[in-house]
């Protein structure tokens, strides 16, 4: 069989809203920009919604980053024909469900924000359930391959205590890194007003958050 | 069954986190190392892409952000290629999409204030899915170098930036594809991040004379290699052999 090497990665850059969010760049071009939806209106689960800023080493919040959220829907079942079928059968996503989506920092306050459901737990390697989490992908200048990481919800104590993954992480205070907090108050809860969770990326530093080689 | 897990990424091929010659790279990189995680459905799926997210023209950016009747100025080039696994098998029904500045360096982004002119008929991006055969093609026209702010003297290469999907979150992939014979590229500190000098020329899109239409434009070939995947011994299944 022919072997080949993988294309190496390269930075994004700063421009990289020209090509993956023109709208920003400031242009219209395409009739319509990718990745806008994660989940629209027709999605069916709690509404959430993601507030962070991904930081830097000396704690600046970098302007140019563009992150991509790849997610199961509120039953844990993925936008794709490889997704887990536990019951034997094949699962589909509802209409209006997505599960990926781009977003970008604000160029002045490196905020940004982005909202779709709450995902459900999905089925891990040899029958282990994973614990509800979102996957992440954050690229930008000054970054030479993508990094992953992964975005848990800090109320799911049970599920994240038994998460696979997060029980991977040897430093067990590095797994607060990857937990999501809740902002506002519980009894807010409705389909209608989305959860607020803050989660902030750290690339370097004390709070690092724990990135993947998936 | 466990569906089949794809190749781990070497790397040692890849550009480190860690480039100080790249500036940006030294605040923006993780100290602690990464932690290796095995496939799991979360990285085995990964966004699909129909026909119908984009439209016709979007990989003719001759025209694409062309006024009526008007073309942009510059080398006029047909960039093409195939998007392939490691097993050099062909990566069918897959999103690529590129970035570039027009043919003075110049970027249409509200950030970039080079002195370089902007060209009314050229946006500077386009998407494409690849055929059944992973094959791939854009009209663009070459792009200029351009300086900026890293050494006080420091120029890129021209370049295209180059993204693309597979068919899992696990190949997901953002490089820059440069021209043959460009003497910028041995001076850039972006290419530099790469260490073995094999995995930069994988990185060069090479002169294409039999795809060149004569008295229209010049060709470009570069094919992309996207993360592989293991076969599965005990099971008689097309993907992933």
């Amino acid at each position: 069989m022919t072997s080949l090497k993988e294309t190496p990665s390269q930075t994004a850059g700063p421009y990289v809203h020209i090509g993956l969010a023109p709208g920003a760049a400031g242009f219209d071009i395409y009739e319509t920009e990718l990745g806008q939806d994660i989940a629209g209106p027709e999605a069916k689960g709690q509404r959430i919604r993601i507030e962070g800023q991904v930081l830097d080493g000396t704690g600046a919040p970098l302007k140019d980053v563009l992150l991509e959220v790849w997610q199961a829907n509120a039953k844990g079942i993925y936008a794709h024909r490889e997704t887990p079928q536990p019951e034997g059968k094949p699962q589909q996503v509802e209409a209006g469900f997505r599960g990926w989506g781009r977003v970008i920092s604000d160029f002045d306050t490196g905020d940004w924000q982005f909202e779709t459901v709450k995902p459900g737990p999905v089925h891990g390697r040899g029958g282990q359930m994973m614990a509800p989490h979102i996957n992440l992908w954050i690229v930008a200048r000054g970054i030479n391959v993508g990094l992953n990481t992964r975005l848990y919800f800090e109320e799911e104590h049970e599920a994240n205590g038994n998460d696979p993954v997060l029980k991977l992480i040897e430093q067990t205070a590095r797994r607060s890194t990857l937990l999501a907090r809740r902002q506002g108050q519980a009894d807010t809860d409705t389909a209608e007003t989305p959860l607020v969770y803050r989660f902030d990326i750290h690339l370097q530093g004390p709070d690092e958050t724990v990135f993947f080689d998936i | 069954m466990t569906p089949p897990d794809y190749f781990s990424r070497d790397r040692r091929w890849h550009p480190p986190a860690f480039t100080p010659d790249y500036k940006t790279s030294v605040s923006r990189s993780p100290r602690l190392p990464l932690l290796s995680l095995e496939n799991t459905a979360s990285e085995i799926t990964g966004p699909t892409f129909a026909p119908t997210d984009i439209a016709e023209g979007d990989n003719d950016l001759l025209t694409n952000f062309a006024r009526d009747g008007g073309s942009p100025i510059g080398e006029r080039i047909l960039l093409h290629g195939r998007v392939l696994d490691e097993n050099a098998r062909p990566v069918p029904n897959t999103l690529v999409e590129i970035w570039q500045a027009n043919a003075s360096g110049r970027y249409r982004h509200k950030k970039d204030g080079y002195l370089g002119a902007l060209d009314p008929n050229f946006g500077g991006c386009g998407r494409v899915l690849t055929d059944d055969n992973g094959a791939y093609a854009f009209r663009t026209v070459k792009p200029g170098a351009y300086p900026w702010r890293n050494g006080i003297n420091d120029w890129r290469p021209a370049h295209i930036h180059v993204s693309v999907f597979g068919s899992a979150f696990a190949q997901r992939l953002i490089t820059q594809l440069y021209f043959e014979g460009d003497p910028l590229i041995a001076r850039c500190p972006i290419v530099s991040t790469i260490p073995d000098p094999v995995a930069v020329q994988q990185l060069i899109a090479r002169l294409d004379m039999n795809e060149t239409r004569p008295l229209d434009m010049i060709a470009y070939r570069f094919d992309i290699v996207l993360r592989g995947r293991r076969s599965t011994m005990f099971e008689n299944r097309m993907e992933g052999n």
